[in-house]
């Protein structure tokens, strides 16, 4: 039917009503609103200098911008005895250790999976498909047990190890393998005497672009993010997220540099992702629960 | 024997071969012949399994004891859960306020998610990008809800209340996080900003993959607005996307404890946003009672598969 339209030249006019048009603008305003202003706000906040802090009423814009709560943001942990600088090493420290070793083990995994037919494939990926629809929350208990067990905890590696094993990024990859990657490229490189490991690296892995970039943002900002811990006990091995919440619960005082920490804190996963973003869309075109 | 089962599977179609084996016989040889895929994908579902199958299914032991960690655990039969549903009002309101908060923030972050990404669908690429980029930060920004609590702090500094007040609507500053009243909305409003993720990009990367001739073969045959257009053309095509964005969205909708936690503090203020995981960090991190803790983790482990088997029922009819 498609076809004949085309070779027709036929132009078929959609319907899009303006009263729709308009209903989906105001919409979208309104709702775009809601999700920016907050951030804004963050911005703003972070650059006013302290006597606009404490203005009254409070003003949704700066009159005299400075990056003082910047500088600032170093020296407002003087309390704790563990240098600011310290903490943000930590975080960039188990993020990069933690997406690293998921992107490698996970996506070795999932090429498995998805285009090496081996007995017990199916049931290896189905238990990863069940896990998305729980939480870690469900696990915390046994885990302190388990690491406290390995003696793992108040180390790195009990934030980096479980990192690695994480299930979402390593779903997309295999979903994304399925089609993404031609079985007859991978036959041709296996009769001429290509081992799996290396079909993987040299011939897969090029092909699936897309996939590691998303799997590199998902598991960046879960690490990223993370907050106090129960595994981690000593003080220079906390996080940043975890130091920032220290600084915001001194309340109004403390909100230029807690409003400058978090545009940090955001920056850096917005980055990752504004670099991204259309391999990410094109991974999840892909994304499905289907086998 | 098994050179002739071999270069028979070569030749001729597998089922032959096969049937020549038992079935284990069979799986076994395929087996020892992938051994190198085993190899590869061990060190992940090593891992995997340690951290995220095995602490179920040990969580399901557990919940039938009485264990602290430091003797071992000792049989307890049924008497957890009678505990958690008899015994234990605040799990009951943990229950509650759990689903409060899944209703809540489930189904309207999904349908939020599907609706802005199919709005934002036929905008030009480069705005769509950068729409994409205003909706999608706050998900990005889960370590720093703690920016609502300065717009809503308790003094009059705080822009709500500035704002309540300079309008005659308040007279005294509310003390938004310490107040019953609106410690539950306003985390319900703080999770549905941060809501926008996964499933939102999934939504945007499946309505790319509908083919456009199929609008137009729609338009032919009569769908009238886009809202038929939607229904009859675009779901039906990116099923997949709308399924995986549900258990996404399932999932996240049980896990905004830490927003509570940043928001409110823990324990929230008699306990009114106090949900499943506060209670589980509550006897599990700091009290160590594994076994009870582990009938909590399980009873929320229940609900999350339960309701995304529900969900995936009910999905299954779109378009139909």
């Amino acid at each position: 039917m498609s076809k004949k339209l085309r070779t027709r030249n036929h132009k078929v006019v959609l319907n899009r009503s303006a009263g729709g048009d308009f209903g989906i603008a105001v919409f979208l305003i309104i709702f775009g609103a809601f999700m920016f202003i907050p951030l804004y706000y963050a911005v703003v906040q972070s650059l006013k200098p302290l006597d606009e802090l404490w203005n009254y009423p409070p003003k949704f814009y700066v009159m005299a911008p400075t990056f003082d709560n910047y500088g600032d943001m170093f020296k407002s942990m003087s309390s704790s005895w563990v240098p600011f600088s310290r903490y943000i090493f930590n975080t960039v420290l188990i993020s990069v250790g933690g997406t690293f070793g998921n992107l490698f083990l996970g996506s070795l995994a999932a090429y498995t999976v998805s285009k090496i037919k081996f007995p017990g494939r199916n049931m290896l990926f189905s238990a990863v498909r069940l896990s998305l629809m729980f939480t870690a929350t469900v696990t915390a208990i046994v885990n302190y047990m388990t690491m406290s067990a390995i003696g793992l905890v108040d180390t790195y590696w009990a934030l980096i190890i479980p990192a690695w094993g994480a299930t979402l990024g390593m779903f997309l990859m295999r979903q994304f393998m399925v089609s993404g990657i031609s079985d007859a490229v991978l036959e041709s490189a296996r009769l001429d005497g290509s081992s799996e490991l290396r079909t993987y690296w040299t011939i897969a892995m090029p092909m699936v672009k897309p996939a590691w970039l998303t799997l590199i943002v998902y598991s960046f900002k879960d690490l990223w993010n993370t907050g106090a811990s129960t595994y981690i006990q000593s003080e220079q091995l906390k996080t940043f997220n975890y130091a920032i919440s220290q600084i915001v619960s001194g309340g109004i005082a403390r909100a230029g540099v807690g409003a400058a920490s978090a545009i940090v804190m955001l920056i850096v996963p917005v980055t990752v992702f504004v670099i991204s973003q259309s391999n990410i869309v094109e991974t999840m075109s892909t994304s499905g629960m289907k086998d | 024997m098994s050179d002739n089962a071999v270069g028979k599977k070569q030749q001729a179609p597998k089922p032959v071969a096969r049937k020549e084996m038992t079935k284990w016989q069979w799986t076994w040889k395929e087996m020892k012949r992938n051994y190198a895929a085993y190899l590869m994908c061990a060190p992940y579902f090593l891992i995997f399994f340690t951290f995220t199958v095995l602490p179920v299914i040990l969580s399901v032991f557990f919940s039938f004891t009485v264990f602290n960690m430091i003797e071992p655990p000792k049989w307890y039969g049924l008497n957890n859960y009678m505990r958690l549903f008899l015994d234990d009002e605040i799990f009951i309101q943990a229950i509650m306020n759990t689903l409060v908060f899944a209703v809540m923030t489930g189904p309207v972050s999904y349908i939020l998610s599907l609706f802005t990404a199919w709005f934002i669908n036929e905008l030009p690429p480069k705005i769509r990008a950068i729409v994409t980029l205003i909706f999608y930060a706050p998900s990005l920004a889960t370590g720093m809800t703690f920016i609502w609590k300065i717009l809503f702090d308790g003094d009059s500094y705080g822009y709500a209340n500035s704002i309540l007040m300079r309008l005659d609507i308040i007279q005294a500053p509310i003390q938004f996080f310490q107040n019953e009243t609106y410690v539950m909305p306003l985390c319900i409003v703080v999770a549905l900003w941060t809501s926008l993720g996964v499933s939102f990009l999934s939504f945007i990367g499946g309505l790319q993959t509908v083919p456009k001739d199929q609008f137009e073969a729609a338009a032919v045959d009569g769908i009238k607005n886009r809202w038929q257009e939607l229904w009859y053309v675009t779901l039906p095509n990116m099923k997949q996307q709308m399924l995986f964005g549900a258990v996404m969205a399932i999932t996240q909708s049980f896990n905004f404890g830490a927003v509570v936690n940043d928001l409110a503090g823990f324990p929230s203020v008699n306990y009114c946003a106090h949900t499943i995981m506060h209670h589980l960090q509550d006897y599990g991190g700091q009290r160590f009672e594994v076994g009870y803790s582990s009938a909590i983790a399980v009873v929320l482990f229940v609900m999350m598969i339960g309701s995304n088997m529900l969900v995936n029922k009910v999905l299954n009819k779109v378009g139909q």
